[in-house]
């Protein structure tokens, strides 16, 4: 994603002056059909609500503050702070960076193996954990739902096993929304994680075995800061799309296990249809990310000046 | 003296196969049943193709091939725009100099990427009804364009960057403008990027379900609106023969892009 920098090597000057005319295609595309969407997206979340869904053109902070104030059932009691969107949101954070977390620890050890295979066992590595990331995330949320239900395959084997005596129950829990997101999201973790060791330079490791350095310390102390580049893209391209997931906690997932693309998805196309509260919604999601994205960018930058 | 071989840790390559036993599970259970004979989608039956024909001539096959034929016309027209975008963005991003604005203009072309996809989701929604297009294929061709545009544009910048500008410089030479330079010199060199950038992107089109399922409007289904509306009220052995033909083509695609990236590297090096 942010390999490519503007500018960079390749700043040659064929065709300039053509520029404007180039770009004017992108600008036009990207502007109409997502910066202008997105701004009347933020107008929205401070309009009234219309009750069967869309808004009335005045403005409103109601759908913030019912968003993060509870004021009792008639609205007349002092403000006090609603749980209810803060927990959904925590609980969505805190899925996200367990499924990072878990990304990761599968993610390291098989981006290194297969960066450390030989040139063409490598590619077939490779194709082997890129093929799951091209089918459908519907289907392979749907699979997964497949296997995990308390009748499907998984639990039939592990009754059949004896290793249980009654079905695991894990459809519709917060564990098979982490199932699902680990799942949807592991080979985002590896292929960063793989460009930068195999760009790992292993007159490095020599060096430290030389100086009496273990593997695991070589690890600790030389390979993960060299690699860390790549752990940190593998984390951010694993944890955002988590964030704001809707197939893996709607398919998966039950009540209890309810995220924000779920609670944003329901303002629109579900039961509630309060659209000024599904923006306000979709923008405090697209702040917490947008601040995640900016972090990485100052962390990167900083990295690349020091 | 035993050599400590660097790079290998104990237990990496059991972590391996399991990255690789958890990614195909689902997949392969589903396949396996997706032949199942028995209408049940529990116990096995034997099997059979049954649920294939089911697929082709079922009383639910015409919803099926209505919502794949849209799937199909949205994934290749969002396909040619955004490769079509994306080249040429490509060509003022890399060979056209410095120029003011390129700093945003790489923000922008990566901003589809950024915007969490249930935000671009909700804002497409409310975009397309405040201006008064209702949804059909129309919006969700517009908004597939859109989402695209990066994924189209991360192999053609890759291949241009690495494609030398000497040769259009030298036809620049001998007269040539700059508009045959594009189309006879670099345009060819860049054939590569380009079909891998449009495949990329008419898979991640024929991928989406959270955009499509905001924007569609009713009566109009791509085929992950169309299965996730029968998954809802259970999976049932046709959505499993759907699912494995889906998965089918995937790993047509996969395999058909490798075998292109890799003949492009084949001349690279010759």
């Amino acid at each position: 994603m942010a390999a490519m920098a503007p500018g960079g090597a390749s700043s040659s000057e064929i065709y300039k002056g053509h520029a404007k005319r180039l770009l004017l295609p992108t600008w036009l595309v990207i502007g109409v059909f997502l910066l202008v969407p997105v701004a009347l997206m933020a107008t929205y979340s401070v309009l009234t609500k219309e009750f069967r869904g869309g808004v009335i053109w005045e403005f409103s902070l109601a759908a913030y503050d019912q968003f993060f104030l509870d004021r009792g059932l008639f609205g007349d009691e002092p403000p006090r702070i609603e749980w209810t969107y803060l927990t959904i949101f925590w609980r969505s954070i805190w899925q996200a960076g367990l499924a990072t977390l878990l990304c990761l620890l599968i993610g390291f050890p098989t981006a290194w193996f297969i960066a450390t295979r030989d040139a063409r066992m490598r590619t077939v590595w490779l194709l082997i954990v890129t093929v799951p990331y091209w089918v459908n995330l519907l289907i392979r949320t749907v699979s997964m739902k497949f296997l995990i239900r308390d009748e499907g395959p998984l639990n039939a084997v592990l009754l059949w096993s004896g290793l249980i005596d009654q079905p695991l129950g894990l459809i519709n829990t917060n564990l098979a929304v982490q199932l699902g997101l680990f799942y949807s999201y592991l080979p985002f973790m590896v292929l960063p994680i793989y460009a930068a060791v195999e760009r790992y330079d292993f007159a490095l490791s020599e060096a430290a075995a030389d100086l009496y350095a273990g593997r695991w310390t070589t690890l600790r102390l030389v390979i993960l800061p060299v690699v860390r580049p790549g752990l940190i893209a593998g984390c951010i391209l694993v944890f955002v799309p988590s964030l704001g997931a809707f197939l893996a906690p709607d398919l998966l997932g039950g009540a209890k296990s309810f995220m924000i693309g779920s609670l944003i998805e329901e303002q629109f196309k579900g039961a509630a249809g309060n659209w000024p509260f599904g923006a306000a919604a979709a923008m405090i999601l697209m702040s917490i990310v947008m601040v995640v994205l900016l972090v990485y960018a100052r962390a990167q930058t900083r990295e690349a000046t020091a | 003296m035993k050599q400590l071989d660097l790079r290998r840790f104990p237990g990496f390559f059991a972590i391996t196969l399991l990255c690789v036993v958890v990614l195909y599970a689902p997949l392969l259970v589903v396949s396996v049943y997706s032949f199942n004979a028995s209408t049940s989608i529990t116990s096995w039956g034997g099997a059979s193709l049954a649920w294939y024909v089911d697929v082709f001539t079922g009383p639910e096959s015409p919803k099926f091939q209505r919502a794949a034929m849209n799937s199909l016309i949205i994934a290749v027209l969002a396909g040619i725009c955004a490769t079509l975008i994306a080249t040429s963005a490509a060509v003022a991003m890399h060979r056209a100099g410095r120029f003011r604005g390129k700093t945003a203009t790489f923000a922008l072309i990566n901003l589809p990427l950024m915007v969490p996809e249930v935000v671009t989701a909700v804002a497409s929604l409310i975009f397309f009804t405040a201006i008064g297009f209702s949804g059909g294929i129309g919006t969700i061709l517009l908004a597939h364009i859109t989402f695209c545009i990066p994924f189209a544009y991360l192999p053609i910048a890759a291949r241009m960057q690495s494609v030398p500008d000497s040769y259009e410089q030298a036809a620049m030479d001998l007269y040539a403008t700059p508009w045959e330079a594009f189309r006879l010199i670099l345009l060819p060199l860049m054939m590569p990027g380009i079909f891998s950038g449009f495949l990329l992107a008419f898979i991640i089109s024929l991928d989406d379900f959270l955009i499509t399922n905001f924007v569609k409007g009713a009566g109009v289904e791509t085929l992950p609106t169309a299965i996730f509306g029968a998954v809802k009220q259970g999976i049932k052995p046709n959505i499993m023969a759907i699912s494995t033909l889906m998965l089918a083509v995937s790993v047509v695609f996969v395999t058909l892009s490798w075998l292109i990236g890799r003949s492009g590297q084949a001349k690279k090096t010759e």
